[in-house]
Order: structure tokens, then sequence, then C-alpha cells
């Protein structure tokens, strides 16, 4: 079994889509499970058209909540304000005749107010982040989340997404986990990739795709994670996709091809399907599939 | 004045907007990048006299030779950041989230906090034509880092003790991160006005109407900008309609500026007839925004 994961550095470069043309491909030969780690913006359902089988809400951390009965504030300068003062990330605010008010959106749930406020005001009750899900799909299994509005802890959502997905890819005995990744390199994209035996990194050929990419390859490098590169909608600008393909060569890493820009894609994803499913002969789906013989070509 | 461009969907071109409205916005302006995971506005941009400084965040350091390895700092540590073993206390910096708990709760002041490096701030100057030069603060999170926001409050906050020495109202634009989690709340909170760009297929719609939830609960007024508006179908634009939302501008697909992002060159430069549309939308923008109307969309 191993576990795919395709990222990005930028966004929209065309991940998810890339994600369903590899879902449709690997479904074919074999049995995959699937995970979408972009749980900040999920938007493989919207291609998979799950239906959920088990579903359970994902409590991490703690909120800090305060009592108004029990707060000592008059919600005027000057009183206490004991919590505000030692909350480092301003998620409390005097709020008149409600005393202190906490924010919930900006709250880490450290805990400080609630150790040191003089009235014991404030509770700490357990966070309720979101929703994961386990779903039935034409691929295979998916495992997939909603992060609530304003949620924190999304990298601890990414990997319980990841956990429960390795747990049904084991007792499938699945060749494949293919995750679906996010932008980016911080707390969900190193929960997303640590300990994943591969990265596919899709990047597109413009000034950004380049910088961007060449972070998330740092991050791999960093997390000891081996990874590969697609460009994606090379034809735009061939010169910047040959740029990349270089700094690849110079840099030692795998580049595995490219795709080229089809509005088939954009076509695709309004009926609710794959690249694959859509039109198996057209350009991009074409591409896909090289790709994906590419990289099963290196992993096995 | 403050506006935040964002998005929940990456690479809508949130960069594209905010570089364009900061080059074309009249009066003083300063272009916040607080997409810090993956900076691109600068990319766009010909900078003069850059600066740079660290971002740092204090982190628990032990006085071995004062802790009685009593275990209360590890008790308290709500991310694991400490955890004590036997008579062994051991700081885990990167799972640190920095709320000097600790250092509080430590009965024999055995903890003092030092700071480490997470990121760096850059600053610098664009010229613009026939208008006052902008200015441009950028954070970047280092690479192994995972917590983008302090970084983001760090680009805030420069920006914001620049503005005290000077008493023009400056017209700040955020680039924001894209998502709705904590990076893109950090980088909006404060914001008066909010920019979602999105683009008019099934991902843009069912991110930006995550990001309108997001916008709506933080109390901020928005408008909306549909990028590539003639690649996919109306679903966006109905959206629009049927939510009461301001929908600003629709830019229709043009390769003469997929071409230019492609090489770094800023939309009003590859497609000059935007640079008045933007301008006017920024004039637009102060006036919807929260200060003069006072309410929530």
């Amino acid at each position: 079994m191993k576990e795919l994961i395709i990222i990005s550095g930028k966004g929209g470069t065309g991940k998810t889509s890339m994600t369903a043309a590899i879902a449709s491909l690997a479904s074919r030969s074999g049995t995959a499970v699937f995970a979408d780690c972009d749980v900040d913006a999920a938007d493989l359902h919207l291609l998979f058209n799950p239906k959920v089988q088990e579903k359970r809400e994902f409590i991490s951390g703690h909120v800090a909540r305060i009592d108004p009965l029990k707060c000592i504030s008059t919600g005027q300068d000057g009183g206490c304000a004991d919590c505000a003062a030692l909350c480092r990330f301003d998620a409390i605010s005097l709020s008149g005749a409600a005393g202190c008010v906490v924010e919930e959106g900006s709250c880490e749930g450290c805990g400080v107010c609630v150790r040191f406020c003089p009235a014991h005001a404030i509770d700490f009750p357990d966070r309720r982040c979101g929703e994961q899900y386990v779903s039935n799909t034409r691929f295979g299994v998916l495992v997939h989340a909603a992060l609530d509005i304003r949620a924190e802890n999304s990298g601890k959502l990414v990997t319980s997404v990841r956990k429960d997905a390795k747990r049904i890819a084991g007792e499938k005995n699945a060749d494949w986990i293919i995750v679906d990744g996010s932008p980016g390199t911080g707390c969900p994209v190193i929960a997303s990739i640590t300990g994943a035996d591969a990265a596919l990194v899709v990047t597109e050929p413009t000034v950004s795709g380049l910088h961007d990419l060449e972070r998330v390859a740092s991050l791999a490098k960093h997390l000891g994670v081996r990874f590969f590169v697609a460009v994606n909608k090379a034809d735009i600008n061939p010169a910047q996709s040959d740029e990349i393909r270089s700094w690849c060569g110079r840099n030692s890493v795998p580049f595995l091809g490219t795709m080229p820009w089809d509005p088939s894609v954009t076509r695709a994803q309004i009926a609710g399907k794959s690249i694959i499913e859509y039109n198996p002969s057209c350009p991009a789906s074409l591409a896909a599939a090289s790709l994906w013989d590419a990289l099963v070509a290196e992993l096995q | 004045m403050r506006i935040a461009v964002a998005s929940g969907k990456g690479g809508t071109g949130k960069t594209t907007v905010a570089v364009s409205l900061a080059l074309s916005a009249p009066g003083r302006a300063a272009l916040l990048d607080c997409d810090v995971e993956e900076p691109n506005a600068a990319l766009f941009l010909k900078l003069n006299g850059i600066e740079e400084s660290a971002v740092t965040v204090p982190v628990p350091v032990i006085d071995e030779s004062a802790c009685t390895s009593c275990g209360e700092c590890a008790r308290f540590c709500e991310f694991n950041a400490i955890v004590h073993i036997g008579t062994t206390v051991m700081v885990f910096p990167e799972l640190c989230h920095s709320c000097g708990g600790c250092a509080l709760v430590c009965p024999v002041d055995a903890i003092r906090e030092e700071p480490v490096a997470i990121g760096t701030l850059a600053c610098a100057s664009v010229s613009r034509a026939g208008e006052s030069p902008l200015r441009i603060i950028q954070g970047l999170l280092s690479i192994g880092n995972a917590m983008s926001p302090p970084v983001i409050r760090a680009v805030k906050d420069r920006s914001a003790a620049e503005q005290e020495a000077g008493a023009v109202d400056v017209f700040e634009i955020i680039d924001s991160p894209p998502g709705t989690s904590c990076p893109m709340g950090t980088a909006v909170t404060g914001a008066d006005y909010v920019v979602l760009v999105t683009e008019p297929t099934p991902f843009g719609l069912h991110d930006l109407d995550l990001a309108v939830k997001t916008v709506r609960k933080m109390g901020i007024p928005f408008g909306v900008i549909v990028n590539r508006s003639d690649s996919g179908d109306d679903r966006v634009v109905r959206y629009c309609g049927q939510e009461g939302i301001d929908l600003l501008l629709q830019i229709p697909e043009d390769r003469r500026i997929a071409e230019g992002y492609s090489r770094g060159q800023p939309l009003v430069e590859s497609a000059p007839e935007y640079r008045s549309v933007f301008s006017a939308l920024a004039v637009r923008m102060k006036t919807s925004a929260r200060p003069a109307s006072g309410g929530v969309q």
C-alpha cells in the first residue's frame, strides 16, 4: 500500500482535478481509498458525489467561555480585565454590560485566562472544530471533513482524516491511499505530507507557480518526503514550463511531465466528473494518464 | 482604511486583484502580503530599498538550576509543547503557541521566554506613475514552521506602526491567505471591507460560500469579484443575486492577462484599460466600508 499526496504550494493549479483524474485511473486497476485533506476548502466531494456512511464530530482542544454572571468586569476601562491583558491572541475584549467577551475565532485555547481569572468566571469546554465523514463513492471509500466556520486545528483534523483513511485502507488491503492536500506550506500541509510515501506537486508555468514550488519542495525535503513535479496548463507559457523543468533538473527533483490547458477540465468539473470520465481522449485526460503511469512506475 | 482581498479557493486571482488595487488606488497606499506561506505579490512589483527583519515569537527556556521538576508547566500546556518525564522537562518549540502560560504557572520562576525566529518581514517601496509610491510589507513563514498567524500579525503591526508617524489615512490592501481557517481569519480581522475573489465554477462557488459565511460571521462588509468570468457558468452570479451580495467586477478570460501573469506582469499593465476600473473600485470600497455604512450585508 502506498500513500500519495497531491499538493501544489500555490492554490488553484489543479490539485483537485488531478486527484479526481488519478481516482479514475487508480480505481480501474486496483483498490484505492481517498482522503480530502484540504479541510479548509474541501472540494473533492463535488466530483466524488459521496454517500455518507459514518459521520462524527471532530473535537479538538478547548475554547475559553466567560460566564457573564460571574465576570466581575464592569466592561469599562479601569475595572478588572486580567483575562484580556494576559491573552496574547487579542481574543478577549471589554464589551460594556456583558463584561469581558471571548471572540472564539481568535481564541487558541491556551487556558491562561481560565487559570488566572480572579473570579473563576471562565469555563474551558471541549471545542468542536468540524465534522468528519467516511463515504462510499464510485471510486472507492472517501474520508473527508468540513471544518466549522472560523474553527481552529485544521492540522489536527488533517491528521485525523489521514488516520481514518489509513485504517480503512488496511482493512481493505488497498493498493493506494490517494490524498488531496491543501495549498501553502503551513500547518495543514505539514500534517498532510509528513510520513507519506510520496507527494505529487502540481504547479503551473507562472512566476508564482515556480516560487511556490520552490517553497513546498524545501518543505518536502525538510520533512524527508519523496516528491515529483507535474506542470499543469504548461502551454500557457512554454518558456516558464521549461524553466520549471530545468529547475527540477538542477535540484535533482524528478519532473514527471506536463498537462496542457484544456477547457474540458472546467466542463468536467461543472458536470461533476473527473476529466477521465468526462472525456477519456481529450488532451488533459491523455496527459493525466501518462503522468499516472509514470508515477506508478516510480513508486512500484 | 483597510481592505482585505480574500477567497476560499486558492488560485482565483487574489494577488492579481490586490496588486491591481494597490497600483491604482489614489493617494497613499500600502500593500500587505499576508499570504505568508506563499507570498507572491512582490513577484509582480519592482521593489526599491528592501529592508528585512526577523519575525520572532517568545518560546520558553527552562532554567534547569532553578527547575524543581514539579511538572506544572507540562500539565498546563494545552499544546504538548512541554513534556515532563521523571526529572526531565523538555520543550518542543515547534508546538508552542507562545501563550506565556508556562512561565506564569511555574511556582519557582524557572521559565523565561526567548525570541525564536519563525519568519521574515520585508518592507520596500514601489514607484507608481502619477501617484505617491506604494509601500509594500511582506511576511514570509520560514519553511518547516506550521503557524502562520504570528507572521501575519507582524505584517499588520508593522504597517500600523509605520502609520502612526504620518497623519494621512493610508489605503491598506491585504493579500490574504486562501481558505477560511486561522490564517485567513487572522489576515482579515480588523479589515473595513473584504473583497472575495472567485471563479465561476463548482469549486469556486463552494469555497466562495464558505468565505461568505466566514466574513458574515466576522461582521465585515464585503463584495465579490468573479475572475475568468466567462470560463465556467453563471452559478456565482446567480448566488450573489440570491444572497444580495455586491458584485463588484467581472473579469473575462483574456490571454493577455494570463500570459502577463505567467511572466510576473500585473493585470493593470498587461490590460491597461483596467487601471481606471480598479481606481474606481478603490474609491467605491472606501464608501461601502464599515465606518461609512455602519452595517453588515
